[in-house]
């Protein structure tokens, strides 16, 4: 579904875009970022196995293939309550301010929080992916890779280079949420991005290997995703407390949190689909 | 540097990027390095171990034949429920080959061990191996993290001799890992076999694992144990649980019963039993009510002398001690954890069935119980 619309969206030009606005209006809600178009440089997500040897995922220039709207802040706790309310979304394991960002959520629930919303709203709410969210995130953006160093003689030196890089960037960060709008603004308009919650995406835990004949083979662990934030974080997607640890990479996130994307209507509607 | 990976875009540069990763910096070429590291296992016989469910443990010689081998071993990782007491309380368990604890892996010192780890598509979590044994990599384990549906072959140089633990250590689930039965033992015997302390040879007839596990099953409000679907499901009230230090359960070979009835260890009179004795995550005390330990490495390692004719020995949390005993009398003999609330309220017990004949002159009934008659 979502692989023909951008298809679609990518055959159309952007003039036609913007006669199509005009037609079928777009979403002008107030919790709603629409970005129109954006691009940052982005690190391939997953770990890099070149005949063996760990190595960084490569780094590229991304643009978006179709503008996004996405949710101007994170998902407030009462939001989310209205869910567990409802009986869809199970309960937290904390109590706290409806007002502030809910955490303490994992994957699941956020899957469950978005289907939940759609059904609400007869919309079609979903988590983003690895790359939506880097590319809404802008210069928020981090590249997730601490170091070059990759020695196939010797693994300790990428792990030694890892854990300074690591320690070095590691700051103590006050996981206590905080009201709306604390960490500010990014350059698209969206509110606390990269504050202290994570965001979880769909992009699943990915594997590449080279191989030594050249073959490039992936494997995948949808039992891992990546959550977004201040850094990127390999979680167990049930995870709800994150301080436990993140798998694999170092630095556990200090929360994890929703924010969600929600697919046009319009174009297909427009299209007569 | 930055600037040419950035000037790259799309799938192309994708392969490319992988095709031609950074080296370290330092060096004219550290492949160099690693060429001249001869493969010093090029020449060594190559053996296949076949690895038996605990309490057995698998055919091994006592005294190594021949030089150092290569001795290859497959385990496979099973997430599965299991129930781990009388009541039915169910319990998802992660497991090496199937069992808790894994299957007892026997070498000699300077053998190699090398370990293919399977962790199958149907598993829901990565895991991977810390053997107490080897050196570096955090005994392996930043070696060998496997996905479902990956595997991965470790080999290391088995250095040190001993009964060793190894265990998972998934980053961030460590703990979780082991106290939901990932552990077991690796035996790496002296070549020249087992030696008390005056250096005279010590053999057995029989060798047994005997695993310990606390295990940290959550309760409903009413008290009742919760019947979890996945490990996932489990996790978050299992770590609660285990924060609080108390175990529901502390079983051997994962359940209460599992070394009793018609699943008890079984001896001869006059016969030497080897028994194995690890536990990944806590203290324990292991004592053989009616017996002794003969010739005791409480720590597991045979460079240090036995301690000899022992009531209870102590197993370190994260360490396996081994004990030796000869049945001298027939009968059943209950081996237990003596802290006599976790052996008797909560599971640590087993049980030796030992046939034989009676020997009067160890013990006897002078007089069977009847009424006082005074002196
Ligand atoms: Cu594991």
């Amino acid at each position: 579904m979502s692989i023909f619309k951008y298809g679609t969206v990518a055959a159309i030009s952007l003039t036609a875009m913007a006669a199509l606005q005009g037609f079928s209006p777009l979403p002008d809600d107030a919790a709603l970022v629409r970005i129109e178009a954006s691009s940052v440089i982005y690190r391939e997500p997953g770990e890099f196995l070149d005949r063996g040897t760990p190595v960084n995922g490569p780094l590229l220039t991304i643009e978006q293939n179709a503008p996004i709207s996405i949710m101007r802040n994170q998902v407030t706790r009462g939001e989310y309550e209205a869910c567990v309310q409802d009986g869809a979304c199970l309960a937290l394991d904390t109590k706290g301010d409806a007002g502030l960002p809910v955490v303490g959520v994992n994957f699941n629930d956020a899957v469950t929080y978005a289907s939940w919303l759609s059904a609400k709203t007869g919309e079609n709410w979903r988590l983003p992916t690895d790359r939506e969210w880097a590319l809404a995130a802008g210069s928020r953006f981090k590249d997730d890779a601490y170091t070059e160093v990759s020695d196939p003689a010797n693994p300790s030196k990428r792990w030694m280079a890892i854990y300074a890089a690591e320690s070095q960037a590691q700051e103590a960060i006050d996981p206590t949420p905080m009201p709306i709008g604390h960490f500010g603004t990014n350059e698209h308009g969206l509110v606390d991005l990269s504050g202290n919650i994570w965001e979880w995406t769909t992009t699943c835990y990915t594997r590449h290997h080279v191989t030594e004949s050249g073959q490039t083979q992936v494997t995948e662990n949808c039992g891992v995703r990546v959550a977004e934030g201040s850094h990127r974080a390999l979680m167990i997607a049930f995870f709800r407390d994150p301080k436990a640890g993140a798998c694999s990479i170092g630095i556990p996130p200090a929360n994890l949190g929703i924010r969600l994307v929600r697919e046009d209507k319009g174009l297909l509607q427009w299209l007569g689909l | 540097m930055l600037t040419r990976r950035a000037a790259l875009c799309g799938a192309a540069a994708l392969a490319l990027m992988i095709a031609s990763p950074l080296r370290a910096e330092e060096g004219p070429d550290p492949t160099l390095n690693a060429k001249a590291q001869t493969d010093l296992t090029a020449g060594l016989e190559r053996v296949k171990a076949k690895l038996l469910t605990p309490p057995l443990v698998m055919d091994h010689d006592q005294v190594a034949k021949g030089g150092p081998k290569v001795v290859q071993f497959t385990m496979t990782i099973e997430e599965k429920e299991i129930v781990i007491d009388g009541e039915g309380t169910t319990f998802q368990a992660m497991t090496f080959d199937g069992s808790m604890p894994g299957p007892t892996m026997v070498v000699h010192e300077g053998d190699y061990v090398e370990l293919t780890l399977v962790n199958p598509e149907t598993n829901t979590m990565p895991h991977n191996i810390d053997f107490h044994a080897a050196t570096g990599a955090l005994g392996g384990a930043q070696l060998t993290f496997v996905n479902p549906g990956e595997q991965v072959t470790l080999r290391f140089k088995a250095t040190k001799n001993g009964a060793f633990v190894y265990h998972c250590a998934p980053t961030g689930m460590v703990a979780w890992h082991v106290v939901s039965g990932m552990s077991g033992t690796l035996l790496v015997l002296p070549r020249d076999g087992l030696k008390d302390d005056q250096g005279n040879p010590i053999t057995y007839d029989r060798a047994y694992t005997i695993g310990e596990f606390d295990l940290y099953v959550p309760k409903d409000e009413t008290g009742k144990y919760i019947d979890y679907e996945t490990p996932g499901d489990a996790y978050a009230d299992t770590v609660e649980v285990m924060k609080g230090l108390i175990p529901t359960h502390v079983v051997f070979n994962g359940a209460v019963g599992a070394l009793t009835g018609e699943k008890a260890m079984t001896a001869k009179v006059g016969e030497t039993v080897l028994m194995i004795h690890s536990s990944a995550n806590r203290d324990t005390r292991p004592h053989l009510i009616g017996g002794h330990g003969d010739y005791v490495w409480e720590r597991g390692k045979f460079n240090n002398p036995p301690q000899k004719g022992l009531e209870t020995w102590f197993v370190a949390g994260g360490s396996a001690t081994v004990a030796t005993y000869k049945f001298l009398q027939p009968g059943i003999y209950a081996y237990v954890n003596h802290n006599l609330i976790e052996a008797l309220e909560l599971g640590a017990a087993a049980h030796f069935k030992v046939d034989g004949a009676w020997d009067n002159d160890l013990m006897m009934q002078v007089s069977a119980p009847g009424p006082i008659v005074g002196e």
